[in-house]
Order: structure tokens, then sequence, then C-alpha cells
């Protein structure tokens, strides 16, 4: 569960970018998570709901962006989809994967007043 | 923190850390002083608001072979359901305020404004800082991970006693709770601190400097960083290491880096330790070494085991290979500066000859 110290590291920027933007409340979160990253996003919806509390960002409600896996096979010397880690290329069968994409965890950007 | 989930932060305690923001001390009867911090942001009540486990599109769903996985759904099936993640209609209900999952500025006061920041941008930036005190001290640092049980402190043990008086290790042990861990590793003579997570899962980089400012690991060092038994949470963690290395006993399933392939992925070395066990379990080791590089190719697999002495050499050679580049990079630096000053104290000669 250590979606909890990310939540906290979440909160943290989103705390700090209200503060230097002047807002009164931040309304939502948008986050980028990659399907190929090590979140749970449920656990990471849940842990939000905690750390939020008593800030700025109280009532904000947290949307997640999910991006899709890709990955380089250097069989086929080509960019592939991958839907999780340990998947084999789905064109060749090969594990000679490089994930080049889906393992992002980024604050996008917030909603505020 | 959570009481549902028991995870939580800001209940770290170092050995004998202190001047810590919000630090209370205790000590203990055997002298020992803990300090910890308390979360007072988050003083009351544990009444979690669960409207967004009534997500529309469940997690949730049961493969042909039984298997339940619970995490983010394939592409297929988000894209089956044709709508994004912005139509959470739950908005409205729990919150009562703004056009609901409104993503765009001039429908409301409401201003957008770009973050662009990675979650765990800090901790690399605190991992990094580390990272460079290592390089700056020729200091080898390896980050040893796994599920609890599989012999890491034993291991460590063994290793410090063969390699005792070729080089100085010095160790910190991540554990939630006691400092066993890090009484075993003094018994031996090493330089040891344990790091209580508390309710945490895991050491992060700005645990590890603080350790490192404690222990002050001499120059050309080994540092042997042993992380909370857990094949889950300390994957994503950089604390500035050099590399991580993954112990797996064969008391364990051979399926383990399929189960928790980050964890296998971001690991240079996988011990897998207990082989002398081999006759009396059901462990196919090349199918284990099989799984493990379909997760990450370039993996290096040594089979030992810690109580009966197989395969150590090489793990100790791994050691000493990795302690002797450090050294050597490090000298190579202090080189180029030695260089890069002689070169300028020669300008400055040449511009002071040139002076009236």
């Amino acid at each position: 569960m250590h979606e909890m110290a990310l939540a906290e590291s979440v909160i943290q920027i989103v705390e700090e970018t209200a503060r230097k933007s002047a807002a009164a409340a931040v309304r939502a979160v948008w986050l980028e998570i990659g399907r190929l990253s090590h979140v749970e996003p449920e656990a990471l919806r849940f842990a939000f709901d905690v750390v939020k509390r008593n800030g700025p960002a109280h009532s904000a409600r947290l949307e997640i962006v999910a991006t899709d896996g890709a990955a380089w096979c250097m069989k086929c010397s080509q960019s592939v989809a991958l839907a999780r880690r340990g998947e084999a290329c789905p064109r060749c069968g090969s594990y000679q994967l490089q994930v080049t994409a889906g393992d992002e965890m980024r604050v996008k950007e917030i909603e505020i007043d | 923190m959570c009481t549902t989930c028991g995870c939580g932060q800001g209940e770290t305690r170092i050995e004998g850390a202190r001047g810590q923001e919000h630090v209370h001390d205790h000590v203990h009867a055997d002298g020992t002083v803990h300090s910890h911090s308390h979360d007072h942001a988050d003083p009351h009540g544990h009444g979690h608001d669960h409207g967004h486990h009534e997500h529309a599109h469940a997690y949730e769903h049961l493969h042909a072979d039984g298997t339940m996985h619970s995490h983010d759904h394939a592409d297929d099936h988000d894209r089956g359901h044709g709508h994004g993640h912005h139509d959470h209609r739950y908005d409205d209900l729990h919150y009562g305020r703004g056009p609901a999952g409104a993503h765009a500025p001039g429908m409301s006061q409401a201003r957008m404004v770009q973050v662009e920041q990675d979650i765990l941008g800090k901790n690399d930036a605190l991992a990094a800082d580390n990272r460079k005190r290592f390089a700056e001290h020729g200091i080898f640092a390896v980050n040893l991970v796994s599920s609890p049980g599989s012999g890491k402190t034993t291991l460590l043990v063994r290793t410090i006693e063969a390699l005792k008086g070729r080089h100085d290790i010095v160790v910190i042990e991540g554990d939630q709770e006691t400092s066993y861990d890090a009484d075993r590793i003094r018994a031996t003579g090493a330089k040891a601190l344990q790091i209580n997570t508390g309710k945490g899962c895991h050491l992060d980089a700005d645990m590890v400097g603080k350790a490192v400012e404690r222990l002050a690991p001499p120059a050309g060092s080994v540092l042997m960083i042993e992380n909370v038994g857990n094949l889950v949470c300390p994957a994503g963690f950089d604390l500035g290491e050099a590399h991580k290395v993954v112990v797996l006993s064969v008391t364990e399933g051979e399926d383990k880096p399929l189960k928790y392939p980050d964890m296998f992925r971001r690991s240079s070395l996988m011990l897998l330790n207990k082989v002398d066990l081999l006759p009396y379990v059901e462990f196919d080791v090349a199918k284990c070494v099989e799984y493990a590089r379909r997760v990450n190719p370039d993996i290096r697999v040594i089979e030992v085991s810690a109580t009966k002495g197989q395969g150590m050499s090489e793990w100790f050679g791994w050691i000493e290979y990795g302690a002797r580049t450090a050294a050597v990079a490090r000298g190579e630096s202090l080189d180029a500066l030695k260089a890069r000053l002689a070169e300028l104290e020669s300008q400055v000669a040449a511009l002071k000859s040139m002076l009236p």
C-alpha cells in the first residue's frame, strides 16, 4: 500500500501549486497514471480521500487518466501495445521488450477557484 | 493513519534521530531514543468517503482460468464502454459543486493550472542527492529487496563475516518495528542503523539520506540497505542505490517474478536463496529464471545458500566488482578535478605573468 505515500506526494504538489496560484480552493486534481505503473488506481483514490482533508483540496475530485502501455520489441524492431508487464509481444511472442510508455505517474493539472 | 488498510506515513523512526519538525523523542529503558513525527494535520476521524468505490466500471474481472484481477482494466474493456475517465457522475452526488467532470476553463470561475510534475519527483530528487553523495565518496550502495522471510538478514550477516577485513560494510535496516535486524548486524561488528517505518511499507530516499548522515559510511565502503520485507511497495522508491538486488528463496513460489513484476524488472540481480532446500521443495529453478527474464531480460541470477555457503563466492565477487567500480569512478573524478585544478592554476600563472 505505497499508494498512501504516493497520495501524500500528490497532495504536496497540489497544495504547493494552489498556494503559488493564490487559489481559494482546489476543485479537481488530474493525474496521469500509466497502466504499467505500480499504482492501483482505486487504492490511490482511497488514500487521496484521506490525505486531502484539512487543506485547500479538501473537497477536490480526483480524476485519473489512464495511459496505455507500449513497448519496443527487439525482435520485431517496432513499437507494440503492452497490456501488462511480463506479457509477451502480441506480434511475435518474444519477451525481449523495452517498455516505452505506460509507466507514467504525473500530476497533470489542477482546477482551482 | 488509515484504519482499513493499515498504511500511513509520518511514523518513521530512525534510531537516535533528533531535530526534525514535530518530533517527539521517547527514551526507552535500554537507552534507545526513538523519535517520530505525528501527523497533526489529520487529528480526527477516519470516516472515509467511499463514493469513489462505487465506480461506474468495476476494476475487478474474472478470467477464464478463474484468476481474479483487481487492477486497472484492459484496453478493450475500456474501449468497449465507449467513455473516457472524465465521465464520473458521482462527482455531483458527492460534492455538489461545479459541472460534472468539467475539464475546461471558462465553464465556471474555476481556472485550470498546468502542473506536469512526476508524483515521485521529490523522492527521485532526494535519491539523486544520495547517489551523488555515494559517488563522491566511492560508496557502493545496494538496495536489498524481497518478501519477508527470504533470508536477507542471514545473507547479510554471512556476507559481512566473509568480507570482513577486505571491505567496510555499513548496513541500513528497514523494518516496520523492532531493531532486531540491526542488532544481528551489529553483533558481527559492522556499523548498522535501524529505520522503523511504523505503518509505512517501504524505505524512501529521505529516510536513507538521514540514515546515511548519521552512519557516515567511510569512503570506499559498501552500503547494504535492507529494505522492508515487501515485494510490492519498495519497487517504486529509488533510494539512490547503484543496484536493487532481489532475494527470492526456493521455499516461495517460482512464479513470484510474474506475480510481482515491478520488483524483478527494477532489480539488476536475483539471488535465489536457500538452494540447499531444493531436494525437499517443489521449485523449478529453470522456470523461475525464465519468468524473471520475461519481466527483465537483463537480470543476472546467482543461486546461493546463505547458511550452507553454496554460490556465496559468486555473490561476494559481484559485490567486490561493484565496490571496485565505485572506488575507481571516484578516483577518476578526483583525478579529473586535480587535472582541472592544475590547468586553472597554469592559466592564473600565465595571466599573472602578463600583468605589468
